[in-house]
């Protein structure tokens, strides 16, 4: 392999990383509190889930496309390439939220309200902590969608290792396919396993 | 003296059915009423509106002389233990933070909530160096029951509801328990008085355990009476519950 071509992996990946790593930030500083809300008020579940499921039915490129042409968000490059990896990536965080809480035993729920827990307090010592695996759950398998959907931020010059990816694909080169390829994949495996053992670590009740 | 528990014509339903009938009743200071029926007699609506985790259709249910819905919920159920069937313990938490729910909400210093757990953990016979760093996963179903008692009991409350505490317990580990709540009781009542509602389908557990047995039937109360009393009661249902024990003393 040339050294250039090293180099380059080596940057492209970073590129991908920080993508990744803010578009999961951001969904969950988003999909967490909003799937709290929705444990609070049921009549709002089937709106914002009925959304968040019809963004995910999207074709990513589609959805890339639709939002170049968007004022504030759109555009070319990475900013537009971001809010399309959230949208993706709220779905599962906000549901696994919604239904790590919903599934903490009835029982456990009556006892923290019979004891005389506020509702803060019931969340906070009682709720999250048992739907901690549920929601590092979600978080991982946002994370193995996002580094894979990652790959087509490139098509709108949000750069990453699709970069590699769509320039072999041009060129009819495979060895560039590739190299974008098997570094998107092995993160892909890095993540799931990395925040599996953490998941496990939070499940052990 | 004033009843430390009273209903006022309370009625209650949900999607149109009637679960409780214009219930009057009164519990007063340091007594156990067990509520008696089957399963669907609303004896366990009744409960959960002491603690405000159910409000009545009409009536008032009155906890110290104020209706439920004048408490604040947060202090009302803090003053009232609950105990529940499934124990309803905290998985993540150790049996000692588990016991310590409700003083630690409370704000009790480190020091007065380590005794209480150890001193009641004692007395419902786990020892505190075995058991209190164990989490509820490591307990058997009767040691579950003994902690969720133990926790009912942490912050000192005035008021004691049991929600068929032993009902999902083996005979012999169900009598052990309670007899462990009758021992309590009497210790209990030296100091301060309790008083205590306790829900049970069990008519052999409410003839053991109730100073007064409240029989309820489809919704409706059909007699208070004392154990005694209850034995020569002759009206429909409670003659029901007590073919019920014939049928096992025979058997």
């Amino acid at each position: 392999m040339p050294p250039t071509l090293a180099r380059e992996i080596l940057e492209r990946t970073g590129e991908h990383v920080v993508l990744v790593a803010i578009a999961l930030f951001a969904a969950s500083l988003v999909g967490i509190p909003t799937g709290i809300f929705l444990t609070r008020k049921a009549a709002w579940r089937g709106v914002v889930l009925g959304f968040t499921n019809v963004v995910q039915t999207i074709p990513s490129l589609a959805l890339f496309g639709f939002l170049i042409p968007l004022p504030f968000i759109g555009g070319i490059g990475k900013r537009t390439a971001v809010v399309a990896l959230i949208l993706y990536a709220l779905l599962p965080v906000l549901r696994n939220t919604l239904t790590g809480i919903l599934g903490v035993d009835p029982a456990v729920v009556e006892s923290a309200v019979a004891m005389g827990m506020t509702d803060r307090q019931r969340l906070f010592q009682v709720e999250l902590p048992l739907a901690a695996p549920t929601i590092l759950a979600g978080l991982r398998i946002a994370a193995v969608t996002t580094i894979g959907t990652a790959t087509i931020a490139a098509a709108i010059g949000g750069g990453g290792l699709g970069v590699f990816i769509f320039r072999g694909l041009a060129s009819v080169d495979s060895a560039q396919i590739l190299a974008g390829a098997v570094p998107a994949a092995l993160l892909a495996l890095a993540a799931d396993g990395g925040l599996g053992w953490i998941e496990r670590r939070f499940a052990r009740f | 003296m004033e009843p430390v528990i009273a209903f006022r014509d309370v009625s209650y339903g949900i999607r149109g059915k009637e679960v409780l009938r214009h219930l009057d009743l009164e519990v007063a200071a340091g007594e156990t009423l067990v509520l008696l029926g089957r399963s669907g007699s609303g004896k366990t609506t009744a409960l959960k509106m002491v603690n405000a985790l159910l409000t009545p259709i009409s009536g008032d249910v009155c906890v110290e002389g104020k209706p439920t819905g004048d408490w604040n919920p947060i202090l009302l159920r803090r003053r009232i233990g609950y105990v529940i069937q499934e124990s309803g313990l905290f998985p993540h938490f150790t049996v000692a933070r588990n016991v310590a729910v409700v003083p630690e909400l409370e704000g009790w210093e480190r020091g007065r909530i380590d005794a209480r757990v150890d001193d009641l953990l004692a007395r419902l016979g786990l020892p505190p160096e075995e058991f209190r760093s164990r989490t509820p996963r490591q307990l058997s179903g009767g040691q579950r029951q003994r902690v969720g008692v133990a926790r009912a009991l942490a912050a000192e409350p005035s008021i004691l509801l049991m929600d068929e505490p032993f009902g999902a317990l083996d005979p012999v580990t169900r009598r052990d328990l309670q007899r462990q709540f009758l021992a309590l009781r009497k210790a209990w009542t030296k100091t301060s008085l309790l008083t205590s509602l306790f829900v049970t389908h069990d008519v052999r557990e409410a003839l053991a355990l109730a100073t007064r047995i409240a029989l309820l039937h489809e919704g409706r109360l059909e007699i208070v009476a004392t154990p005694r009393e209850f034995l020569a009661a002759r009206t429909g249902e409670a003659r029901s519950f007590l073919a019920a024990l014939e049928d096992l003393r025979e058997a």
